[in-house]
């Protein structure tokens, strides 16, 4: 005799992939990527985030906005850096904040992912913050939570990673203020990086003049093209003119997949150092997501040097962080009002 | 050396049909005024047809003792060839929580599917004689539609030691193959064709390069860059099969390529069958339908292996349907259970439910031009049935056993994932709109699917 019981029924695809992102009235309601947020989205959020920038100065480093809500980072992989931003902005807006490292318990026994999140769902958290090793898990976290539930994105697979992104274009516009005349150059490995494809859809979603990545063929996804870049193999023809150079990191476990031969010969052909920054508008500015590969994708003197905003981009990124968690439970606050 | 005639497995179940009362006729039937369409045979005119004892008896003249026949008015509908699905997990023996034989047969003739031919990645391995016989005793207690064994090319699809082909064959194994897993060497593929050719028994192959696929899930282009999805290159499918044509020329085995996805495929098939070479080959209907494009939501039932590729191999794939490179349209059915689509797309199981799109999205060719309605339903009913050397169905001449399939053709409707007959509703074709259903079905004379009307007295 077959036991019978009911689940839920899953909500069929809609038509408009990224739909899934804005509640019914068009309000945001998760972050997955930055695709199909628009400029406005975009730029209200880098314009939040400056409001909050303010925050940061204080000498009491906090904000009301999301007392009594409970947000979970909810990490299937490891991170120290991004989840400490994530939690820091969640406990400077008076947030509860529980963090779960997924990794080393339940998906070890064998519970599934969805199981995983219905407990947790239970515990009547308000917002997820997801980072995952495979592309689209944030999507499908997205569409299955419960309907006051919020997910934001902090890495899945090679897919996306958008509050990186949001953190990077608002340092850039903090320092060089309009994009459209802007060159900006994202070099390394490109085919497996969520990082470099935020940018780059940030980067064209506020009209970048042109955005460029370098890397050997073996580095670059198929028609990448298509996303709206200028490829470049030869770094040095890549680096000529630019205002923002975005260094990748390069994983070491690359070198056995065939996808390069040392470490020494990536550095020499696009390893960021002073003398090929030099090819660059002289008051380009460095960044890199972090952390970084001294001596394999970027030179010390040039990641400690003045042309450097590798830290900023660090704590510019705690701001962006609460403006996205802010600007998503927005509309809970809205709806109780 | 050659074997007997290869007839697959005869499926006669043994027990009385639904619908039959005591006192009528079940054997007999009167199929009256269809528009029979038998592209096998070149006929695409209105017949009485007359079927008797599993066989078709007579067309338009009734034979004697046909007075108590059963009768159906067939007026304004179409009878075809029972289709023949040449590559259908069933998931038993081994994943009876995905899905049975009994519910995929049900399944099949309700789409007008009369002959599954079951891959032999079971569990067990259909490598041996034994599971080929469970297989055929559960086909059999279903009493639906007839299911062929596809053996095992190597002992449990290891890819290391061939099989017992000769044995598998006798065993009323229809071909063998090694699915998609890998040879352990070129030299033990070339004399894997060889051995199978001494027999003349076919070998389906199914091009798919395990180092060049590995952990992809997702057509090397536009779609899987962006959404950062580990991606499977053409080269995967068109590299083994340049291997496999190189062998072929050598060892004279009859091959069937088993669903190829890209244009570059369908050249190469195309070329080699013009040298002569004996090649035939398949697509799956999902791939002339769908693109990467459906891949853009992330949507599991759109994971699938080959995956969906480009607009422009979509075309290339049509075409070589419509110019008859490609003689097979089959279902790749995989039917899952809900659990194995709910993950983060590269973590789910690939494959969907296909029997019941098959037919509609072949007519639905022919309604949209691709290929003529005879040429469309030839691809499932003739092709199928010459790629495995099968002599006693795909066609509706006398004497023929009598797999049928009546269609509405003006029936419309749209399909909905949560009223499939198949036990897995991994479709991604939810919401499509058909015209032209599957009334009845008819496997070896007998009323399968659909309701008889009462007999004529």
């Amino acid at each position: 005799m077959a036991v019978n019981f009911v689940r839920p029924k899953i909500p069929k695809l809609a038509s408009d992939p990224w739909a899934i992102q804005f509640d019914s009235e068009g309000r945001l309601r998760h972050l997955l990527t930055i695709e199909g947020l628009g400029p406005e989205w975009v730029t209200r959020i880098l314009d939040t985030a400056e409001n909050f920038m303010s925050v940061t100065d204080r000498e009491v480093k906090k904000v009301p906005l999301l007392r009594g809500r409970t947000v979970v980072n909810l990490f299937f992989e490891s991170s120290t850096r991004t989840r400490t931003t994530f939690e820091l902005a969640a406990k400077r807006l008076s947030a509860d904040v529980l963090n779960l490292n997924i990794s080393t318990s339940a998906a070890t026994k064998g519970e599934s992912l969805l199981d995983t999140l219905r407990n947790i769902e239970a515990m009547q958290a308000d917002m997820f913050v997801v980072r995952h090793d495979k592309s689209g898990a944030a999507h499908f976290i997205a569409r299955h939570v419960a309907p006051h539930v919020s997910v934001l994105n902090a890495g899945d697979g090679r897919h996306a990673h958008p509050t990186q992104a949001l953190l990077d274009v608002f340092t850039i516009r903090r320092i060089k203020g309009d994009f459209t005349p802007l060159r900006v150059a994202i070099v390394g490995d490109i085919l497996h990086s969520r990082v470099a494809r935020s940018q780059i859809h940030a980067l064209n979603t506020l009209n970048t003049g042109e955005v460029r990545v370098i890397a050997p063929r073996t580095l670059l996804p198929a028609d990448v093209e298509k996303l709206g870049v200028r490829v470049f193999h030869d770094m040095r023809e890549g680096l000529r003119d630019v205002d923002v150079v975005i260094m990748l990191r390069l994983q070491r476990e690359r070198m056995e997949g065939g996808l390069l031969p040392t470490e020494q010969e990536f550095f020499r052909l696009y390893g960021l150092t002073e003398e090929k920054l030099a090819l660059a508008r002289p008051d380009a500015i460095v960044m890199h997501p972090g952390p970084a590969n001294r001596g394999v994708e970027i030179d010390s003197r040039v990641a400690d040097g003045p042309q450097s905003v590798i830290l900023q981009q660090v704590s510019n990124g705690i701001a962006v962080r609460m403006a996205v968690m802010a600007l998503c439970m927005a509309r809970r606050s809205e709806d109780n009002a | 050396m050659s074997l007997p005639p290869n007839l697959g497995i005869d499926l006669d179940p043994v027990r009385h049909p639904e619908g039959c009362r005591p006192g009528l006729d079940c054997e007999r039937w009167h199929i009256a005024g269809a528009r029979v369409i038998d592209p096998a045979h070149g006929v695409d005119a209105i017949r009485d047809v007359f079927l008797d004892a599993g066989r078709i008896k007579a067309y338009d003249t009734p034979p004697e003792d046909f007075a108590h026949a059963r009768r159906i008015d067939a007026h304004g509908r179409w009878l075809i060839p029972g289709v023949i699905d040449l590559w259908a997990r069933l998931r038993e023996p081994g994943a009876e929580h995905k899905a049975t034989v009994a519910s995929e047969a049900a399944a099949a003739v309700s789409a007008g599917i009369t002959t599954l031919c079951l891959p032999p990645d079971t569990d067990p391995v259909l490598d041996t004689v034994a599971v080929a016989r469970f297989v055929k005793r559960r086909a059999q207690l279903a009493g639906r539609a007839r299911v062929l064994c596809i053996g095992a090319l190597t002992q449990g699809l290891r890819g290391e030691l061939l099989s017992e082909m000769a044995e598998l064959a006798e065993g009323g194994c229809v071909a063998l193959s090694n699915t998609h897993l890998p040879m352990k060497d070129l030299r033990l593929t070339r004399r894997a064709l060889e051995y199978a050719a001494t027999f003349g028994i076919t070998v389906i192959v199914r091009p798919l390069d395990a180092s060049l696929s590995r952990n992809g899930c997702a057509h090397e282009g536009p779609i899987a860059t962006r959404l950062g999805l580990p991606p499977i290159p053409v080269s995967a499918e068109t590299a083994p099969l340049a291997q496999l044509i190189a062998l072929m020329e050598e060892t004279g085995a009859r091959v069937h390529v088993l669903g190829v996805s890209s244009a570059a495929a369908v050249r190469m098939i195309e070329r080699a069958r013009r040298d002569g070479l004996p090649l035939s080959a398949s697509v799956s209907a999902h791939q002339l339908w769908l693109s990467e494009m459906d891949t853009d939501a992330f949507d599991p039932n759109c994971h699938l292996l080959p995956p969906l590729r480009s607009l422009r191999d979509r075309d290339a794939l049509r075409q070589g349907l419509a110019d008859g490179t490609l003689g097979t349209v089959f279902s790749d059915h995989q039917p899952h259970e809900e659990d194995a689509k709910l993950a983060p797309f590269p973590e789910t199981e690939p494959g969907l439910s296909g029997l019941e799109t098959l037919l509609p999205l072949t007519l639905k060719l022919a309604e949209d031009g691709v290929l003529p309605l005879n040429e469309a339903i030839a691809r499932l009913t003739r092709g199928p049935a010459e790629a495995l050397g099968l002599t006693d169905c795909g066609g509706l001449a006398v004497g023929q056993r009598a797999d049928l399939a009546l269609i509405d053709p003006d029936a419309a409707w749209s399909l909905d994932a949560d009223t499939l007959i198949s036990a897995g509703r991994n479709t991604p074709f939810h919401g499509w709109d058909f015209t032209g259903r599957v009334s009845h079905t008819w496997v070896s004379g007998r009323l399968v699917h659909g309701a008889a009307e009462p007999a004529a007295s």
